[in-house]
């Protein structure tokens, strides 16, 4: 029963979301804001040495970019769980599959993608060396996508409950947990000079494998959580 | 328009049962919905109406006794609008989640002239008063090539004027081939045959 026009059903979901993203540009600042304020408290918490700074960069960098985007990932469908619109997706004769993912690439654009791009400012400051910055920019763009993947899993399963804050990093964090082990391994391997292509190559496996199977959970998640 | 193809009811249930926090809101609920039907489904407040509506959509998939079948997805108003505050009306149809069609701009504005939001085509929605965010919503109705409508409640917060202008669309949509389900507890003033469901306790249906 496929309509026609799918794909163009899609991208004028995608511009749905990301216009409702850009009217609410707070919500776009928010992970950004949250990652320089946490940073901003590390070398008070860690104390300003250069080197012990820059040890620890790595791992710092990928934990901040994640909790942001845990952050984050809860509201992905609860203004629209709220105010009726999911029912209507899940009745439209559009695939579920590709709507879930299209949910999870509008916010994978307005916060994952963005984390990418101004790493490499924060790096600056925690005295990254700069041969290390390619890979940090480059792990995180890989990265915060299958983050923004599972997140949506999460959200879906969670939408329906009141507070589901809490329940939602339970889901999620140990999903979390290869993408940060790889993620800030990629960043050390480039600050001790191993080559990163295999780090960042499992990445990519871990993305494709995302985007291959996170709409299924999403989109099970959340005829579950309309159910009720 | 698919209305063509008649024959097989659009909608039928057999034998629904539902119960909820150890109440029995219906059992043994069947009906047939075909095509050029109007049915209005009747019951006191909590009486299970919109509860046996989501089932008859396909949001309720579990937790029921009874079978369903569709012959298409519906077009389904629920109480809540699906209306996004941010968006203006145009968007929010042009961009509407039931994904029903790419509509072109002229038949977005025609359809919100209809339900008298003509100059209001643009600005945000949160801007507009409740009816008329419920008129962005029933707006659809003038666009969708669904025959099926399942409408919970769709007077809520329309004026008289609406209402029957509403219930004159209802008529025209029997008389094209498609079927209507709504729930109201409003008398229907229309001049075509309405089928009745009565939900709840002490129904004789």
């Amino acid at each position: 029963m496929n309509a026609p026009g799918t794909a163009g059903f899609f991208l004028r979901l995608l511009r749905r979301q990301l216009v409702l993203a850009l009217r609410r540009p707070i919500e776009i600042i928010n992970p950004l804001l949250f990652f320089a304020i946490v940073m901003a408290l590390f070398p008070l918490g860690l104390g300003p040495a250069p080197d012990t700074l820059a040890a620890f960069a790595p791992g710092v960098l990928w934990i901040i970019a994640l909790l942001a985007c845990l952050l984050t990932s809860e509201s992905v469908f609860r203004g629209d769980f709220e105010d009726g619109s999911l029912e209507q997706l899940l009745l439209s004769p559009q695939p579920l599959y590709f709507s879930a993912l299209t949910y999870s690439t509008a916010h994978w654009l307005t916060t994952g993608l963005l984390l990418a791009l101004v790493s490499p400012v924060f790096a600056l400051m925690l005295n990254l060396p700069a041969s290390a910055i390619p890979a940090l920019a480059a792990s995180l763009f890989l990265g915060t996508g299958i983050l923004s993947l599972i997140g949506c899993i999460g959200a879906a399963l969670t939408v329906g409950l009141k507070r589901g804050g809490m329940l939602i990093s339970l889901l999620v964090l140990p999903l979390y947990v290869p993408v940060l082990i790889f993620g800030s391994a990629a960043v050390r391997g480039a600050v001790e000079g191993i080559p990163v292509a295999p780090y960042l190559a499992i990445l990519g496996a871990m993305l494709s494998l995302g985007i291959a199977l996170a709409p299924l959970a999403v989109a099970a998640g959340l005829r579950i959580s309309l159910d009720a | 328009m698919s209305f063509d193809a008649a024959g097989t009811p659009l909608l039928a249930a057999e034998n629904l049962s539902l119960t909820r926090g150890g109440r029995d809101l219906f059992s043994g609920l069947s009906l047939q919905v075909a095509r050029g039907q109007l049915w209005q489904v009747e019951g006191e407040n909590g009486a299970g109406k919109t509860s046996l509506l989501r089932i008859l959509a396909g949001l309720s998939r579990f937790g029921y006794e009874g079978a369903v079948t569709r012959a298409v997805n519906p077009l389904y108003l629920g109480h809540h609008s699906a209306v996004k505050a941010l968006l203006s009306p145009r968007e929010n149809i042009a961009w509407h989640p039931s994904g029903e069609a790419d509509y072109a701009q002229a038949d977005i504005d025609d359809a919100l002239a209809r339900v008298g939001l003509y100059g209001y085509e643009s600005l945000p929605c949160h801007s507009l008063s409740a009816g008329q965010q419920r008129r962005v919503n029933l707006a659809r109705l003038y666009l969708s090539n669904n025959p099926l409508w399942i409408l919970d409640e769709p007077f809520t917060a329309i004026d008289h004027a609406g209402v029957a202008a509403l219930q004159a669309r209802f008529v025209e949509h029997v008389a094209e081939g498609g079927a209507v389900l709504v729930t109201s507890h409003q008398v229907l003033e229309v001049d075509c045959e309405v089928h009745r469901v009565v939900v709840g306790a002490g129904a004789a249906a």
